[in-house]
Formats: C-alpha cells, sequence, structure tokens
C-alpha cells in the first residue's frame, strides 16, 4: 500500500507541473500521428487521453508517458486505408488482448533477445517513414508552405536554447499560427482535414461483423501492433530505469499497455504505446511518479476541449515542420560511428532491418527478421570449435553443440597417432549432438584401432554425458 | 583543498583532467573529485547505442575510470561522482553545494554557430559556479 501511495503522491508538485508540460507536448504528435493513419484527429487525441490516463493506474514503470504514437500509426495505415476506422478500432482491441496475454506470460524477459542493433533499425526506419509521411503537407503547396515550414524548424531548434519550461514545438506552433492568422496567408490548416472533439470520449462497440473474416483481416494488423508496441514501451521503461536509477516490473508494463489499448478500443482511439520522447521530457521535467502520467492525460484532453476551435485553426505546413524535427529526433544519429564500429554482423543487421521495414512498410516483420537474423549470427559466432593437436593430445576450444559438431568431428579424420587423448578442459558439451560427436569420433578411431581417451571434461558437461552414453 | 574537474569521456577532458591532477599534486592536501554527468538528453541514444543496461553502466565507468586511476598513480587521493540529468545544470549545482574551491573543465571547442546550437557547457558553467574555474583547450 505504501509504495503505491509512494508511486501516486510522493512527488505531487512536480508530477502535476511536468504532467502538463507533457501534456501540451503530447497535442502536436497526436493531431499529426491522425493524419498519417488517416483518421480523425478525435481517434488519436481521445486514444492519447485514454491510454494515458489507464497506463498511469495500470503501468509497470511509474512517469511512462503512453499515448498514440507514430510507430503504431504507421502499422494501422493500410488497415485504414483498406477496411476503415471500425476495423482500426477493433484491430486495437484485439491488439490489448494479444499484449495482456503476453504480458501475464512474461514476455518481458524476451526483450534480451532483441539485440541493440535491431532496435537501432527499428527507430531509424521510423524516423525516415515518419519523415515522408510528413511530404505531401510541405511539398508542391507553394512557396509559403516552405516558408511556414522552415521557421517552425528554426524555432523548434533555436528556442530551447533560451527557453526550456514550455516544449519548444509548442511555442512554434503557437507564433506560427499567429503569424499566420495576422498576416492572412492561405494555408491548409488541421480544420480543413478533420474535426476536433468537442466531448469526452464514449463507450461504444465497433461496428464491424463478428466472424472469422473479420479475425483474418485484423489480426495480423493486431499482432504488428502488439509487437511493436511492446518494444517500444519496454525500451522507453528501460531507459526511464537507466534516468532515474530505479527498476520497474516490465512484465507489468507490458499488460497495463494490453489493458490501455484493450479499453481504449471501445473509446473511439486507435492502439498507441510508450512514446520515448515525452517520456524524456517527463523525467526532464520533474516527473517521477503515476501522477506524471495521470496529469499529461487529463490536460490533453482538457485542452483540446477548450481550444478545440483554436487548435483547428494550425496550419499543415507548421505541424508538418515540427514532425519533421520529431523525425529527426528519432532518427538516431550515431547509428553512423555505430556502422563504422560496431561487429560487421551487428551493423549488417541493422542494415537489414531498416531496409525490410521500408520496403515492407512493416516495422514488426524487420523486427522480427532482425531478431532471426541476429540470433543466427550469434549461434555462427559462438560455433567456432578449434581442435588442436600436440604430442597425441588433441585439445578443444569452444562450446560443442548442434551447430559446432561438423568441425569437431572432421578434426579427426586423420589421426596418425594409434593412442590419443580428447581434452575438454576448454570446452562444454551443451546437447545431445555433442555426446553422439563424441561417441562417433570414438566409434570411427576405436574402428581404426586408435585407442581413444578422454578427459578435462567439467562437471555439467560429465553429467550430460553420463546421461546420455 | 577540494579539486573538481568534469570530464565527459573526451579528449579535451582528459587533457582537463591531467591539468586538475598537477593541480592537485602541488597543492598542500588537494583532493580531487572527478565528476560526470549522465545527459538525460542523451539517455535514448545512450541506452540504443550499447548492448544492455549493463554494457552502458560499464561505458560510463570506463569514461572516468582512467582518469581516477591516473590520480592515484600521480599520489593524489581522487574520487568519482556521478550525477543524472543536464550537465551544466548538475556541474554547477554539485561544485556550490559541495563547496568545491577550484573547478577544471574542457572545453570542445565550439565556433559561434555550433555554440548557438548546441550551447556550450564549459561557458555556462563558467558563470555559474561559485569558484574560481580553470578551461582547459
Amino acid at each position: 500500500m505504501h509504495t503505491i501511495k509512494q508511486q501516486w503522491f510522493g512527488n505531487v508538485r512536480a508530477d502535476l507541473l511536468a504532467g502538463i508540460v507533457v501534456g501540451l507536448a503530447l497535442i502536436p504528435e497526436a493531431l499529426a500521428f491522425a493524419f498519417i493513419v488517416g483518421v480523425d484527429p478525435r481517434v488519436a487525441l481521445y486514444a492519447s487521453f485514454t491510454i494515458a490516463v489507464i497506463t498511469a493506474f495500470v503501468g509497470g514503470r511509474p512517469g511512462l508517458i503512453s499515448a498514440a504514437t507514430g510507430a503504431m500509426a504507421l502499422v494501422l495505415v493500410s488497415l485504414m486505408a483498406n477496411h476503415g476506422l471500425q476495423y482500426v478500432l477493433a484491430a486495437t482491441i484485439l491488439t490489448g488482448i494479444i499484449q495482456l496475454i503476453l504480458g501475464s506470460l512474461g514476455v518481458a524477459n524476451l526483450m534480451r533477445f532483441i539485440p541493440n542493433s535491431v532496435m537501432l533499425g527499428f527507430v531509424n526506419a521510423l524516423g525516415i517513414m515518419i519523415f515522408f509521411t510528413q511530404l505531401p503537407y510541405l511539398i508542391g503547396s507553394g512557396v509559403m508552405t516552405y516558408v511556414f515550414a522552415i521557421a517552425t524548424l528554426i524555432l523548434v531548434y533555436a528556442v530551447p536554447r533560451f527557453f526550456t519550461a514550455i516544449p519548444a514545438p509548442l511555442i512554434a506552433i503557437v507564433v506560427m499560427t499567429t503569424v499566420a492568422l495576422l498576416s492572412g496567408v492561405k494555408l491548409q490548416s488541421i480544420g480543413d482535414l478533420g474535426t476536433m472533439p468537442s466531448s469526452l470520449p464514449t463507450f461504444f462497440f465497433p461496428d464491424i461483423p463478428l466472424n472469422l473474416e473479420t479475425l483474418k483481416i485484423i489480426l495480423p494488423y493486431s499482432l504488428a501492433l502488439s509487437i511493436v508496441g511492446l518494444l517500444e514501451s519496454l525500451l522507453t521503461s528501460q531507459v526511464l530505469d537507466d534516468m532515474t536509477d530505479t527498476p520497474s516490473n516490465k512484465n507489468r508494463e507490458a499488460r497495463g499497455q494490453g489493458i490501455a489499448n484493450f479499453i481504449t478500443g471501445f473509446f473511439g482511439g486507435m492502439a498507441g504505446c510508450a512514446l520515448i520522447g515525452q517520456s524524456v521530457i517527463n523525467i526532464k521535467s520533474g516527473g517521477r511518479g503515476r501522477l506524471s502520467t495521470f496529469t499529461s492525460g487529463v490536460f490533453l484532453m482538457f485542452l483540446i476541449i477548450v481550444l478545440g476551435d483554436l487548435v483547428v485553426k494550425i496550419p499543415m505546413p507548421v505541424l508538418a515542420g515540427v514532425m519533421v524535427m520529431v523525425s529527426m529526433t528519432t532518427f538516431n544519429w550515431g547509428s553512423f560511428k555505430f556502422l563504422r564500429q560496431a561487429p560487421k554482423s551487428e551493423s549488417l543487421v541493422m542494415l537489414i532491418t531498416v531496409v525490410i521495414i521500408l520496403y515492407t512498410h512493416n516495422l514488426a516483420i524487420g523486427v522480427v527478421i532482425g531478431v532471426v537474423l541476429s540470433a543466427l549470427f550469434f549461434v555462427a559466432k559462438i560455433s567456432r570449435v578449434t581442435v588442436t593437436s600436440n604430442a597425441g593430445v588433441y585439445k578443444i576450444t569452444g562450446p560443442l553443440f548442434f551447430a559446432s559438431t561438423t568441425k569437431f568431428i572432421q578434426a579427426f579424420d586423420e589421426v596418425t597417432e594409434n593412442q590419443i587423448i580428447i581434452d575438454f578442459e576448454n570446452s562444454q558439451l551443451w546437447d545431445e549432438s555433442a555426446v553422439g560427436a563424441i561417441f562417433k569420433v570414438i566409434q570411427k578411431l576405436e574402428g581404426k584401432g586408435v585407442n581413444v581417451m578422454i578427459q578435462g571434461l567439467n562437471s555439467t558437461s560429465e553429467q550430460l554425458y553420463e546421461k546420455l552414453l | 583543498m577540494k579539486i573538481a574537474v568534469a570530464i565527459d569521456g573526451s579528449e579535451n577532458a582528459m587533457r582537463a583532467a591531467t591539468h586538475a591532477i598537477m593541480l592537485a599534486q602541488h597543492l598542500p592536501d588537494a583532493q580531487l573529485e572527478v565528476i560526470y554527468v549522465q545527459d538525460y538528453s542523451k539517455a535514448k541514444d545512450e541506452r540504443l547505442l550499447s548492448q544492455s543496461p549493463e554494457s552502458l553502466s560499464l561505458k560510463r565507468e570506463q569514461k572516468v575510470h582512467p582518469i581516477v586511476e591516473l590520480a592515484r598513480e600521480a599520489g593524489v587521493h581522487a574520487d568519482s561522482t556521478m550525477l543524472k540529468g543536464n550537465p551544466s545544470q548538475e556541474i554547477i549545482k554539485y561544485v556550490n553545494e559541495q563547496k568545491i574551491d577550484k573547478l577544471v573543465i574542457g572545453s570542445r571547442g565550439l565556433n559561434a554557430f555550433q555554440e548557438m546550437v548546441l550551447g556550450s557547457v564549459s561557458h555556462k558553467v563558467m558563470k555559474h559556479v561559485n569558484c574560481p574555474v580553470t578551461v582547459v583547450k
């Protein structure tokens, strides 16, 4: 009980302030993510509100900010285009169920198997894709579009040098929208593309036929959303653990993400997950507890309902300018140095992850293939076995398992001594294949009249050997 | 006499550290404090660029450890402090709260434009700490 109170009310003042800052920082991206999917801004704003408020209660990492995100938006694009909003909502509900199940099964423990090369590929592809989603709002709409977008970009980069209390994107949006309104320049605005919500979200069932056909349509999307959402949420949790020097319950976070998405679908919101950028802003602004996450969601909704009429006046080039900045900060610029310095296999995994995601437009496929590839590279790397012989003593160096036995067996093809010792001091037997390989070598050599002795097995290897032979 | 050196793992920081060690050698009863700030703004990228949370903490230790070793070899009593947050703010707060007598800090040597975009840590620190500062190029 004490910790729950601590997680909620241990840092009230700073949490309230940070929550307000984050609430402000959530708005531009929520709007932009709605346009990426092709849904009304309402769908992303409702999602950001419900997901933030629900994860504040059920998340595993206090201070983590979850809402509508670019990664989830990009997965939903083709579902929206082909089947419409009701299927997006149904996919969101199913994503919640899948994440809840995965979280209950301890999916967070698998996070260890996602190497940082895959995560780098993920964020880089994400940055590139977000950048490209903004081009339609910038190219071919006249000179003033470029002027406003570039002025916005300059503001978002320059303002934080002098003033950091309010997120720079918001300052840029307020300034540039005011300039646009006062100067009377004609620009496409948010109001031209969608409507603002004027009330709190309400509960309803998505209007879809409940049959196998529907499941077939939404299941691939829900699986992809589950993977993408959990990856980004657990990565963000780790970043916050590091920033705050406090541990968090990753499986609870996974379940929390599931519960939030499940409920959000019924309130007309699209699937979301943790936002790295906003979570970092929260910690930087002093937010630590659950109250900060809760406040961010409530304040976002409050602002939208109160200021909705002004929000629709934001020019699209200004929002696109902000999103270009978001794509630039999503991309990891240290990756170029990583490519030069990291082992070739890791660089290759990162590049392949990026290429697959950009080619398939599917973040989840890239991550899965990246993980499989890096696992294969790892097996290849540790499967190196060397055999050196000296006066009838054959020293084995490296682990013996299914991937390394062939080389081991070959090393005994040309034994000339009539008595040999195989020394396993620097080796380890891992599986049946290892024991089988030793047995095969002994059989073959004894067939040729060579006497074979084995020594240096460590205790676990010896146990395995005794058990199987 | 408490001497502090703020480092970030760069070459310039290493030069600042060597200078601080030299000062400490020549002053009676000097203690050296090696300060390293984990920059919140880089938290995401640092995590992405290291294999695991453990390898990340190793990387940070590798920035501080050589300097503490170097100081001890030079016969200087040295300790290290890891802080988190905004580098210039954290350095200023620490130096003023711990009543450090002398701060040594490296300068990245940015030009006017880079300074505008990136912000100069040494510049900000110099303005707001209550002790004499040596900026090492």
